[in-house]
């Protein structure tokens, strides 16, 4: 007994002796699949790099957002290592808060980053932050549905297509709804589907001079559809079906459609937690022929806060979680199918990841086919395909995604919601100085 | 009975409680207020300026805050009613003999010991939710359409939940209340003929007045912040219908990163919790004799 | 016969009582048992309540994912420690309410609970500034002095109402005998106010441990509590009901069981005189 205490007193010692010369980076993440095998993995980077301890705040996204936010605007100087969205690194960029990623080493090959979501990541050439995953929108379809329905999905549908075959496959009686959408309230949750939703029908959040666009017809059709839709073909209680929600539906086969984010792709397609996984099809999102469709641009990335004193382990760190390495080892240890997809032109071009991962083209396709810099069919003033990137952007998108949300549950209609969204967004972006 | 050299004393052992409070009261209050006369987002560092009272006009014309003001007396309101009627018919059963009492107790008070967001993860994911949760599957397996609580009747699903929280407490004090009744005036009153509907209006609700009174100061307090209930379950919506005070002022300052309007919501804040606290104070100053 | 009918009433009252202590209790039953499920049995259709296949396996996972022990810990810390300080002060400032009242006591008493009623939202930003000036931002030592401030006027109220029914007599006999204030305070009053001061202890324990504002906007990894710990669980991807029941039960178990355990001493003083 006495010796067991004085082995793990000398194990105290030791490791309390080991940390006092390591550095310590403090890695701020979202509790996503991708980052939690991450996190996981993270045991290689400290073998090769005894000299440094990772400590991990794993948080859910809303929370994570807030805490980073919070912390890099009052220059807090809690995190080392921050996980942002492309929503943020521009407007952080701008406001000289992060680090230039300068140090990510030689064979880190920047060229092979896709570049549509390395675009959105740099300034002036310089790379702000480093993509851990991207992903687009796409449609995922159940083909044992459809073709007991005699339907046949086409590469690249249209909303009219897609309307119909989700009114035509649903069964309420066996629990089959012909289509599931996000409809909880959020400027990166329902608002996220609808702005690229709108996207498509040929509208836009503002016009060149700041003013919102809810009133003109492109919305009323865009959400007129949406709602329809859901009331016809959606399941019961969508208007709090997030990407979550409605991944549980799709992979209990609850769900004959489901369009959203390209990465779960690789969720609905996993014997191991699907129930579906070998009847998913894919697509591309719709579109009305106004030649834009319907699909996001998302990346969740590394980045450094300016202030930090441990840029050059971080950006070690950085490194070797968003390297080709890092996408090799994740093969080994875990299957391709699991490597954070939608960041390196590499991995597209990899056979074997070709062979276990159908969805690999699409996603492709669908990342190439968003363009962040002129996101909408009238020209507008700002970037960003399902967000405004403008700092005011989240309050005014969740606001408007509430208005929306309501009338998705019944509490009001799509004319007194875009009302709503055309008031509060005027009143915000007055406030704000954008309006005149 | 208290002499000069008392009465310092006592002044002396109050004053750190009363100057930490102070203090924790008034710094940030004041720059809070400070703050809500700024244009001042977090976001943008440098362009702050002053802006008279801007901040607080479009606080105060927000469609949302009349919105906000309703659902926080309904929820503080109903909380308060639903915890107050079933803590007493708690208390009444609770203090009946049967057979393990001790064990029914501890189940009763336990919801009291739950975090405010693990209550409400539970309830929006295991219970509530339309398609997975619990009571989507009794509804079905008796042949009904799964009720949507969270979108059909959000403000009223999150009473229920902070009215679950809250119910332990409730019949904890009222409980003991009744526990002090004197058993011989009930039995007295029995003999005289009165009906249990008249002893309980006649007898034992005036004893629990003060226990009542008491719950419904300290939950008040509790209730006007409740927050973590609804970022988890609803945000707010969907629309506002379930946005209060608290969750405004948090959807400003921490979703927007307004720190001026943020700061005049707060400010806004704290003067309706302060109505509040007079009224609640007279009330108590009533029934409590301090 | 009239024992019959006794029986009988209580029997009724023991199957009404234990159906409503089950239903109230249901909630947390149902998650413990979930977070023994695997996740495709947590959202089987017709739900399995005690038929399933028992497994460990989501606690594995979360305790792999994060470290427990450590938020458990710093949630210990926070919430003994926030209690104690808060004690330290209050005790003093209830005694010499309750003994030596003044003109202005009563108000100083609701201005001390009204503090209670400012909304930490609004207040958040400037908090977090000073913070990061005296370099307390994640530190147990930051989360102390929040906690303890923000009970701070539950526990004058409680012990306050508390002392109050201690006879002043008492207090006037020691002080013939010629006992000082300190003495008054050590000797006498203490050992009368124990019950009074453990309940008080008991509630602070648990309100500072259920916490989620403060606790979860001032850490980060090195004095994050349990109230941090569920915010890495609320809504992974996939499915998540039996993970996420598991670090529930994790998190909530400890204070529950705290709680059975002194309830009787919790409940002795919990009645902010309400009891006359």
């Amino acid at each position: 007994m006495k010796r067991a205490l004085s082995l793990i007193g000398a194990a105290v010692a030791a490791f309390l002796g080991s940390s006092a010369q390591a550095e310590t980076l403090s890695i701020a993440t979202v509790n996503n699949g991708d980052m939690i095998r991450m996190q996981k993995l993270s045991e290689h980077f400290t073998k090769a790099h005894p000299d440094i301890t990772l400590n991990w705040v794993t948080l859910e996204e809303n929370v994570l957002r807030q805490r980073v936010t919070t912390d890099i605007a009052a220059k807090g100087g809690q995190y080392d290592i921050l996980t942002i969205g492309t929503y943020e690194v521009p407007i952080w960029t701008k406001q000289k808060w992060l680090m230039p990623l300068t140090k990510l080493g030689a064979n880190y090959d920047v060229e092979d980053l896709l570049p549509s979501i390395r675009s959105g990541l740099t300034t002036d050439g310089t790379l702000y932050a480093a993509p851990f995953y991207g992903e687009s929108s796409m449609v995922m379809y159940r083909k044992d549905l459809f073709e007991k329905a005699g339907l046949t999905m086409p590469e690249a549908p249209t909303w009219a297509f897609v309307s119909d075959a989700a009114r035509k496959l649903t069964d309420k009686k066996a629990e089959v709804y012909g289509i599931c959408l996000r409809g909880k309230a959020g400027w990166g949750e329902n608002m996220a589907f609808l702005s690229a939703m709108a996207n498509s029908f040929g509208a836009s959040w503002f016009d060149m001079q700041w003013k919102p666009q809810f009133n003109t017809d492109p919305w009323k059709q865009t959400l007129t559809t949406y709602l329809g839709l859901m009331k016809d073909a959606g399941p019961p209680g969508a208007s709090s079906n997030g990407f979550n929600e409605n991944l549980a539906l799709f992979q209990s086969g609850k769900c004959a459609m489901w369009i959203d984010a390209t990465v779960a792709a690789s969720f609905v397609s996993n014997p191991a937690q699907s129930k579906v996984a070998d009847k998913v099809g894919y697509a591309l999102a719709p579109d009305t022929g106004l030649g834009k469709r319907s699909n996001w641009l998302w990346a969740w990335n590394l980045a450094i806060p300016a202030s930090s004193k441990k840029g050059d382990a971080a950006q070690a760190f950085i490194s070797w979680a968003t390297s080709k390495d890092y996408l090799d080892l994740v093969a080994k240890e875990e299957g391709w199918a699991n490597v954070p997809p939608g960041t390196r032109s590499s991995l597209y071009a990899n056979p074997e990841y070709r062979k276990t991962a159908p969805f690999a083209d699409l996603t492709l396709k669908s990342i190439q086919a968003a363009d962040p810099q002129h996101p909408t069919v009238q020209p507008v003033p700002y970037t960003g395909v399902q967000f405004v990137a403008i700092p005011e952007f989240q309050g005014i998108g969740t606001a408007v995604g509430q208005a929306f949300s309501a009338a998705l549950a019944g509490q009001t209609t799509a004319d007194q919601a875009l009302q709503t969204a055309q008031t509060l967004a005027t009143r915000e972006m007055t406030k704000a100085g954008y309006i005149k | 009975m208290a002499t000069a050299h008392s009465r310092a004393a006592a002044r002396l052992t109050m004053s750190p409680a009363v100057i930490l409070l102070l203090g924790w009261m008034l710094i940030p209050l004041v720059m809070t207020l400070y703050f809500s006369f700024l244009r001042y987002n977090l976001l943008m560092p440098g362009t702050e300026e002053f802006i008279g009272t801007m901040n607080y006009q479009y606080f105060l014309t927000d469609p949302a805050f009349f919105a906000a003001l309703g659902n926080t007396l309904a929820l503080v309101g109903g909380v308060l009613v639903l915890t107050i009627a079933g803590g007493i018919g708690l208390a009444l059963l609770l203090d009946q003999p049967f057979w393990g009492r001790g064990i029914v107790r501890l189940l009763v008070i336990a919801p009291f010991f739950v975090m405010p967001t693990v209550s409400a993860l539970v309830w929006k994911n295991m219970l509530m939710n339309p398609v997975n949760g619990l009571f989507a599957a009794i509804a079905k397996g008796l042949g009904l359409q799964p009720f949507d609580f969270l979108a059909e009747a959000p403000l009223s699903s999150i009473i229920m939940i902070v009215t679950w929280q809250w119910l332990p407490f409730a019949t904890l004090i009222l409980l003991t209340a009744l526990q002090s009744l004197d058993r011989e005036r009930l039995e007295a009153a029995e003999m005289d003929g009165a009906g249990a509907v008249d002893r309980f209006i006649h007898i034992i609700l005036p004893h629990l007045a003060r226990a009542m009174t008491v719950v419904t100061l300290i939950q008040t307090i509790f209730l006007l912040s409740v927050f973590a209930e609804i970022l988890v379950t609803t945000n707010g919506g969907p629309g506002t219908a379930t946005t209060n005070i608290t969750y405004l002022v948090y959807a400003q300052s921490l979703l927007q990163f307004d720190v001026g309007g943020g700061s005049a919501g707060g400010i806004v804040a704290v003067v309706l919790a302060n109505i509040v606290a007079v009224f609640l104070m007279r009330m108590i100053g009533r029934n409590l004799d301090i | 016969m009239a024992r019959a009918a006794t029986n009988r009433h209580k029997l009724v009252v023991t199957l009404i009582a234990w159906t409503v202590g089950i239903v109230i209790f249901f909630p947390i039953l149902w998650t413990a048992l979930t977070s023994f499920k695997t996740e495709a049995e947590a959202v089987a259709t017709p739900p399995t309540f005690l038929a399933f296949h028992w497994t460990l396996e989501n606690y594995s996972e979360v305790q792999q994912r994060s470290d427990y022990f450590l938020h458990f810990w710093n949630s210990v810390v926070i919430s003994v420690g926030s209690t104690l300080l808060g004690l330290l002060v209050a005790v003093p400032a209830a005694w010499s309410m309750a003994f030596v009242p003044g003109k202005r006591t009563r108000d100083v008493l609701m201005w001390m609970l009204s503090t209670k009623m400012l909304p930490p939202v609004g207040v958040l930003i400037p908090i977090y500034l000073l913070f990061r000036d005296f370099g307390l931002l994640d530190s147990r030592v930051g989360l102390v002095i929040v906690l303890t401030l923000i009970n701070l006027p539950i526990i004058v109220w409680m012990l306050f109402t508390y002392f109050r029914e201690i006879p002043g007599e008492i207090l006037e006999a020691s002080r013939m005998d010629g006992a000082g204030l300190r003495d008054e305070i050590l000797f006498v009053l203490l050992p009368m106010a124990v019950p009074g001061i453990a309940s008080t202890l008991l509630l602070n324990i648990i309100l500072a441990w259920n916490e989620a504002f403060w606790t979860l906007n001032l850490s980060a990894s090195q004095s994050a509590p349990l109230t941090a710990f569920i915010a890495s669980y609320s809504s992974p991807e996939g499915l998540f009901y039996a993970k996420l029941s598991a670090a529930s039960t994790m998190a909530v178990a400890p204070i529950l069981v705290l709680g059975w355990f002194s309830q009787k001493q919790l409940v002795r003083g919990l009645t902010f005189g309400a009891v006359k």
